[in-house]
């Protein structure tokens, strides 16, 4: 049984195939990036894990189990967190708020949730911002705030789309960094990003697809080197 | 969710409390009380109807089915039952709460501006019923019960206590597991949703929460009027848009806002009626209702938090300290 797999995974708007025939697998612990050039699925991917788009056909299962059909929030239940490439942060809470309302997955009362969160917020570097309005922040924090707010529903999947975009160098350092403690306190982790330097720095394998079919797969050096990959983005050569 | 200090809070509520019990006491005139009954049962009105609206982000045009469901509640079971009315104080929450349950079950798969209008519609269905159902509910004839008490004063208290109930009990919710989903779904249902929230379950709690105590306030309003008919508890503008204001001016997404704007609404209201206590014409009576349009354009256009979501710029601006507040990047 794999820990994560989808299984000729389809998904059609209409006449456009954006996901075609997908099936990959991912094991416990590891760090996988799915890259692929813009619309080639990536984020449908992650919204048709994660239950937002109805599965056309195939299937994805989580620890054994069929997630196809389940809602949004039972999947979050079942464990896949997942961050959001246009950052959704709930506006008028504060960031301890934001973080908080994750919390109550796994805490009871009132004050249970806010230790847990501070500790969520402590790890990711937000506690200096904790009491700040959401909509006060900025990309940086607010991308953060994204990865705090998933992680602070204990997942053992985390899905991220797109972490990176829009920061500065520094700001990206702090990131690979943060998500390298994740990845070490044992949550496994799909990463959709552009930023091929972030990617190769932290990937065990690298999963790229293209016109939602999967066209390379392997060790990072690999894949990027591969032809139909520099193809994919590039174009052929004349 | 509130950032009032504890402390601070803590006295407030303390004098209030004292304030409201000794009302009764220090004022004998009946007209007096009766305002402030009212008064009361807008605060328990409103107050739920934030909970759903302000809260949770599900702006219901429809409260007066609630209300109405609960007022009827407690007159049938005179009249169809033979008991005492008094069992709607018991019957009509819980007989709210079940038709908000199905409402929602319903209206809750339209989102926004669209869950607003279904609430409408499911209103306007509620009110023609009881018009039509004159086998059941005697139809425009109304209900008339006689009352139990000639004094003002139990039925007094009895609001103080609904009142205190509810606002306390919804002070409680946003400060547990679900105030905070509620919140979260307002502000964004998918987010919600990926944080492991069911937004359909989560605002039924809500709906249901708020149905309740509206459904409670149409029970007392029954008990307390004696006579109730269609067009009244079941009105659109009398009940649930009234509802509204009283959320808007007050402070939509506050737990005071409410019960500051009830007193405000219902002292305007009987204010206009009785054109200025009679010191002005007849014919000002019959603007209350455009007032109240030009207080809603007011408060939007200068307090768009309401009295109490923006009480800092009220109290800045009569302790004459004028000095530009700073700029708020928006």
């Amino acid at each position: 049984m794999a820990f994560f797999e989808t299984d000729h995974l389809t998904k059609n708007f209409g006449g456009l195939t954006a996901v075609n025939n997908l099936s990959f697998r991912i094991k416990e612990g590891e760090i996988v990036g799915l890259i692929g050039p813009n619309g080639s699925g990536k984020t449908t991917v992650f919204n048709l894990i994660n239950g937002f788009y109805p599965i056309t056909s195939g299937s994805i299962s989580f620890r054994g189990q069929r997630l196809n059909g389940l809602p949004t929030w039972k999947i979050c239940k079942l464990g896949i967190g997942r961050t959001f490439q246009v950052v959704k942060p709930l506006r008028r809470m504060t960031v301890l708020e934001n973080v908080m309302t994750s919390a109550f997955n796994h805490a009871r009362t009132e004050s249970e949730a806010r230790d847990k969160a501070l500790g969520v917020l402590e790890f990711c570097g937000l506690m200096k911002r904790s009491d700040y309005q959401a909509r006060g922040l900025s990309i940086g924090d607010r991308k953060r705030l994204e990865i705090a707010r998933a992680l602070a529903t204990e997942p053992s999947l985390l899905l991220l789309d797109e972490t990176m975009a829009g920061l500065t160098p520094q700001e990206q350092a702090d990131g690979v960094e943060l998500i390298r403690k994740v990845s070490a306190s044992g949550v496994t982790i799909v990463i959709v990003e552009h930023i091929m330097r972030v990617i190769m720095s932290l990937c065990n394998r690298i999963l790229c697809i293209s016109y939602g079919q999967a066209i390379a797969e392997g060790p990072p050096e690999e894949v990027a080197n591969h032809p139909s990959v520099i193809e994919a983005y590039l174009g052929k050569e004349i | 969710m509130t950032s009032f200090k504890w402390s601070g809070e803590k006295w407030a509520t303390a004098i209030l409390a004292v304030l409201f019990i000794g009302y009764p006491l220090f004022v004998t005139s009946d007209y007096y009380r009766h305002i402030f009954i009212l008064a009361l049962m807008w605060v328990v009105i409103g107050s739920s109807w934030n909970l759903l609206a302000g809260f949770t982000g599900q702006v219901s045009f429809g409260h007066a089915i609630f209300f109405g469901v609960g007022a009827y509640t407690a007159g049938l079971c005179t009249t169809k039952l033979g008991i005492s009315a008094w069992w709607g104080m018991l019957l009509g929450g819980p007989v709210a709460a079940l038709v908000g349950f199905i409402i929602g079950w319903i209206c809750f798969r339209l989102r926004g501006p669209y869950f607003a209008l279904a609430t409408i519609a499911v209103g306007e269905i509620f009110r023609l019923f009881a018009v039509a159902w004159r086998d059941f509910t005697e139809g425009m004839q109304g209900i008339l019960i006689i009352q139990t008490f000639r004094s003002k004063v139990p039925y007094y208290y009895l609001a103080l206590l609904l009142a205190a109930a509810c606002v306390l009990t919804i002070r409680q919710v946003m400060h547990s597991k679900w105030g905070y989903y509620f919140v979260a779904i307002r502000e964004d249902q998918d987010a919600a949703e990926s944080m492991g929230i069911s937004a359909f379950r989560f605002k039924s709690v809500s709906l249901v929460v708020s149905s309740f105590f509206t459904g409670l306030a149409g029970a007392f309003y029954m008990n307390y009027m004696a006579f109730i008919d269609p067009q009244v508890v079941f009105s659109l503008h009398f009940i649930s848009v009234m509802a509204i204001l009283v959320g808007i001016i007050g402070g939509v997404g506050t737990i005071w806002g409410p019960a500051v704007g009830a007193f405000i609404m219902v002292w305007v209201q009987e204010t206009f009626r009785s054109s200025f206590f009679g010191l002005l014409p007849q014919w000002v009576s019959e603007s209350h209702v455009l007032v109240f349009g030009l207080l809603v354009i007011f408060v939007i256009m200068f307090m768009a938090n309401g009295v109490v979501g923006d009480w800092p710029k009220i109290r800045r601006l009569f302790s004459g300290n004028r000095t530009a507040p700073a700029k708020t990047a928006s």
